[in-house]
């Protein structure tokens, strides 16, 4: 009888990839929101299998703030490449243009131009009415909370108040023109969960995660990568070689390292059950402003 | 409890073979949830990370002997958001042991809150009410308990918290577990099991503790790690509703879903629903290689040996075990929405992948979740519960949510909101007499009128007769059987089509609640007069010996069945010569053993508008004349 039993991680899975069906099935133009992280590269792979052997049926996203690390934009279009996907790379050029940046600009302005209104406004240009999200419950509050298949009004918002219940594996797709869905597929998913996945299904992540010695510059108390000229030249000088890796991938600027030895899945997964720091305390977003994560998911971001 | 280290390698395979339990919690504000939950997942993750050597080498941790943490403080608790006016909703909280993974539906316990509770508790395994030995079994641990158990949770603890301030008695534990277990008994819940602790203290929640020697079942986390769930899936009948049709060129055409239940093999004989159409399984596709068979929850995909058209929400089954494919169903419905539900709407419905529209016929009653008693009610508000008539515009295909909750379950959407609006669970039974008498459409409304999809004169062109009723009135022991059983042979044998509605299968069967009194006999002849109707509606010609003993009695069944085709004949026996025939009922009656036999101790009346009156010894020619009559009245042959 018990052959008839999943672990966890293959039930997790069957539960993902029957979102990922549903979602193309129900929704006319999905799109696959594709950050480079790990939680995307683990998402991207479940989507494969979901249609396998088909291709995937809808594109990824990229959302380019344009100053991802170079190690990400390389992967990306290296995978890209390689796997045949149908990517999509949007940034806001508006903001580039006027050469907003997170050293001249601050994060907080950065983060609303470069990736919350650039996320907007590549939704809105090809007129998405799903978005898969790789956003995990475990990772912060007020995504314990959030709906698998979360409600967005015509302004990308979010509404913690009114959410729709959701029960069982039926997941309500009705939307008016202009509204939208997002879709966490691996909504119940842990951290430890995704690098189990990630070391049994050999899937590549970007190498930024392993540990390596780098130039960093310890910029009030983060270690920030040198990744390239835009950072300024009087930081630049301060840099010093360490052997660090990055918990979570974002702007570099704005994403500190870690000092580690962990260069394997094992390690990183041994360092982290002996590391209590949340994950997200690397992001420097966090610490930035006041607003919490659930203000900003208020407002488009994911 | 002693676990072995390990090193890196070993932990991650050892991890990834563990299983998933997924669980609910329940309790009163100040039960102890917070607290519990939070030494739950603060002290199986120290023993967790026990298992890794390297901890031990760096052990930077801060011991938990003796300490007491506020666990609660460890969830951004539900009380924090309620003080911060941030919404109360479900929230979902990870923890793992080197057994089990497990994710806990946190939701808030009053009964405003009864949807939170039952949007968390739809996919839980397992339920955890907790009890506050202070306060013992309280309204709200029954309406928990009872929501537990119309989700189908198969499992419950009965958590009952703050033994400390009972001061561990074991009297206190057993009076509430009885209270809770004369309360429960009601219900239908396979597995209840009662675990008395302190959240604060942590006796019994990870390890036992020596302040309750009494006890000797396990500890919570024990209980949580052990308890035995995968077998609580459907693994008998296949319900395969097809979720996405895969056709990445001409050559491949792959039917993809969750297994919603059974199990699917290589080669099984399937049939389509609702096409009907049969084909066996090619192949089960998956990613990493075809499989031999698949099983609930996994996502496969499969393909077929033969073309056969298939969509979104067709299913596929074995031919052996059909689901109901119906468009009407009853079920229990949980109100979810802030507007009060308005019979008029119709909604969209979303079953086992299947979208169409429904409209709520009749509410039968609405259960109070405190007390469980029933009421009648016009309309359901936020939060009411209930039992509900519902249509569809198109059949669905399902099972009772008892037998299978994949196929028993439904979400209905308001159409201009387009929020979820109600989910229910669809009931075992489906009372026929009890079914509503509104119509939803144009179809029903033709049934409902008699009007058959089939018209009259196609049957007569069939089958080359009108299906009209023979029957035959008489004492008992006159010979009307024998004449009826010779009177089918014939007619069969020259071609026509004909259903003899023999007395005692009736008796034996349809009839066998009724007796001999004279009200149980007219009873038993309104069935019979039921019977011969729908038959000759089909266009069949039905033969009934009964002695039908009045006039009052032949004209009721003649109206049943429509005067214009019922054809009464008479088997005109004199009472001696029946007597003589079939004597045993007749001495029945005469000892006094028996009552109510017409001609003996009841008055028969002969009838005096019989289209033919025979007499019982001349079976060749009676047979001969009701031939004649029939083919003159162009019952058969019709042309
Ligand atoms: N003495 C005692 N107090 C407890 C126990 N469990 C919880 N409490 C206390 O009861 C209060 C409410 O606990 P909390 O976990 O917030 O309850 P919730 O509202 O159900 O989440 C807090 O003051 C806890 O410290 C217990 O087992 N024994
Ligand atoms: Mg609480």
């Amino acid at each position: 009888m018990d052959n008839y039993s999943l672990t966890n991680l293959r039930e997790l899975e069957a539960e993902a990839i029957h979102i990922i069906r549903e979602v193309a099935a129900e929704f006319e133009n999905p799109v696959m929101l594709y950050s480079i992280g790990k939680d995307s590269s683990v998402m991207v792979r479940l989507a494969e299998k979901a249609f396998y052997p088909g291709k995937v049926p809808f594109p990824l996203m990229h959302i380019d703030s344009k100053w991802k690390f170079q190690e990400m934009i390389d992967f990306r279009d290296t995978y890209a490449k390689e796997k045949g996907w149908d990517l999509i790379v949007h940034h806001n050029k508006e903001g580039f243009e006027s050469g907003v940046g997170p050293f001249t600009h601050g994060s907080k302005v950065h983060t609303d131009i470069m990736k919350t209104q650039a996320l907007l406004g590549g939704l809105n240009k090809y007129k998405f009415d799903a978005a898969f999200g790789g956003a995990r419950r475990d990772e912060e509050k007020s995504r314990a909370k959030e709906r698998i298949f979360s409600f967005r009004d015509k302004f990308h918002q979010w509404d913690p108040k009114n959410q729709r219940p959701e029960l069982w594996n039926i997941y309500n797709s009705r939307v008016q023109k202009g509204e939208s869905i997002r879709v966490f597929p691996i909504s119940n998913w842990t951290e430890l969960d995704i690098w189990q996945y990630i070391r049994l299904e050999n899937i590549p992540i970007v190498p930024l995660y392993y540990a390596k010695e780098r130039p960093v510059v310890n910029m009030d108390g983060s270690l920030i990568l040198v990744d390239d000229e835009r950072m300024p030249k009087e930081l630049r000088d301060k840099a010093e070689m360490r052997k660090v890796r990055f918990r979570t991938l974002g702007c570099y600027p704005l994403t500190g390292a870690i000092e580690s030895e962990a260069d394997t899945i094992e390690k990183i997964v041994e360092e982290m059950m002996t590391v209590t720091v949340s994950e997200r305390t690397t992001r420097v977003i966090d610490f930035d402003q006041e607003a919490s994560m659930e203000q900003k998911k208020r407002e488009g971001y994911f | 409890m002693t676990t072995k280290k390990l090193n890196i390698q070993e932990f991650l395979d050892q991890d990834q073979k563990k299983d998933l339990l997924r669980l609910l919690t329940a309790g009163s504000v100040d039960d102890g949830k917070s607290t519990l939950i939070g030494r739950l997942m603060a002290d199986s993750k120290m023993l967790y990370e026990d298992q890794l050597e390297a901890l031990h080498r760096d052990s930077k941790r801060i011991g938990h002997a003796g300490e007491e943490i506020d666990y609660a403080l460890l969830l951004d608790g539900l009380k924090a958001e309620r003080e911060q006016g941030i919404t109360i909703d479900v929230a979902y909280r990870y923890f793992s042991t080197a057994k089990r993974k497990f994710i806990i539906a946190d939701t808030p316990g009053h009964e405003q809150y009864t949807r939170n509770m039952i949007t968390g508790g739809s996919t839980a395994n397992l339920a955890i009410i907790l009890i506050d030995a202070r306060h013992g079994v309280i309204t709200q641990t029954k309406r928990h308990t009872y929501l537990a158990n119309l989700l189908g949770i198969k499992h419950i603890v009965v958590a009952i918290n703050k033994m400390d301030l009972a001061d561990y008695k074991q009297e206190r534990f057993e009076e509430i577990k009885a209270d809770y277990k004369a309360f429960v008994t009601q219900l239908d819940i396979p597995d209840v099991n009662f675990i008395p602790l302190s959240a604060l203290k942590g006796d019994n929640v990870v390890e036992k503790g020596d302040n309750m020697d009494w006890y000797h079942g396990p500890c919570l986390l024990e209980f949580l790690e052990n308890v035995h769930v995968s077998s609580d899936r459907n693994f008998d009948d296949l319900r395969f509703p097809v979720q996405y049709v895969l056709r990445p060129d001409i050559k491949f055409r792959g039917f993809s879903t969750s297994v919603a239940s059974g199990i699917i093999k290589k080669g099984d004989e399937v049939m389509v629903l609702p096409s009907m159409k049969k084909s066996k399984v090619e192949k089960i596709v998956t990613y990493e290689g075809e499989l031999d068979y698949a099983f609930p929850p996994q996502s496969v995909t499969v393909t077929l040996e033969d073309e056969i058209d298939i969509s979104r929400g067709d299913m596929l089954v074995h031919p052996d075990n059909l689901p109901r494919v119906e468009r009407q169903f009853e079920a229990m419905l949980v109100w979810m929405d802030e507007t009060d539900m308005n019979l008029s709407t119709q909604f969209y419905i979303k079953q086992a992948n299947n979208n169409t529209k429904a409209r709520i016929d009749e509410i039968k009653y609405k259960v109070d979740v405190n007390t469980l008693e029933k009421s009648n009610i016009e309309k359901f508000k936020l939060n009411e519960i209930g039992r509900v008539v519902i249509t569809t515009t198109k059949p669905l295909f399902f099972d009772p949510y008892k037998k299978n909750k994949q196929t028993g379950s439904f979400i209905l959407i308001d159409p201009v909101t387009h929020n979820t609006c109600a989910v229910g669970m669809i009931i075992d039974k489906l009372g026929s007499n009890s079914l509503p008498s509104r119509i939803t459409d144009v179809d029903k409304a033709k049934i409902a009128k008699g009007e058959p999809l089939v018209k009259a004169e196609e049957y007569i062109q069939k089958y080359n007769q009108k299906g009209e009723t023979i029957w035959i009135t008489g004492l008992h022991g006159s010979g009307k059987n024998e004449l009826a059983f010779s009177l089918e042979k014939k007619l069969f044998d020259n071609g026509a089509t004909v259903v003899l509605i023999d007395g005692s299968s009736v008796r034996s069967g349809l009839s066998r609640e009724l007796d001999f009194s004279p009200a149980d006999r007219a009873e038993n002849l309104r069935r019979v007069a039921h019977i011969c109707k729908m038959l000759n509606d089909q266009g069949i010609i039905t033969i009934a010996s009964y002695i039908s003993r009045n006039e009052s009695l032949r004209e009721q069944v003649a109206e049943i069945i429509g005067k214009d085709r019922f054809h009464m004949f008479y088997m005109d026996a004199d009472l001696d010569y029946c007597k003589n025939n079939k004597p045993e009922l007749y001495k029945l009656v005469e000892e006094g053993k028996t009552t109510g036999l017409p001609g003996a101790d009841l008055e028969y009346e002969a009838p005096t508008n019989a289209k033919l009156v025979f007499k019982p010894e001349q079976n060749e020619e009676n047979l001969d004349a009701i031939l004649d009559y029939l083919a003159q009245n162009k019952v058969f042959p019709n042309h």
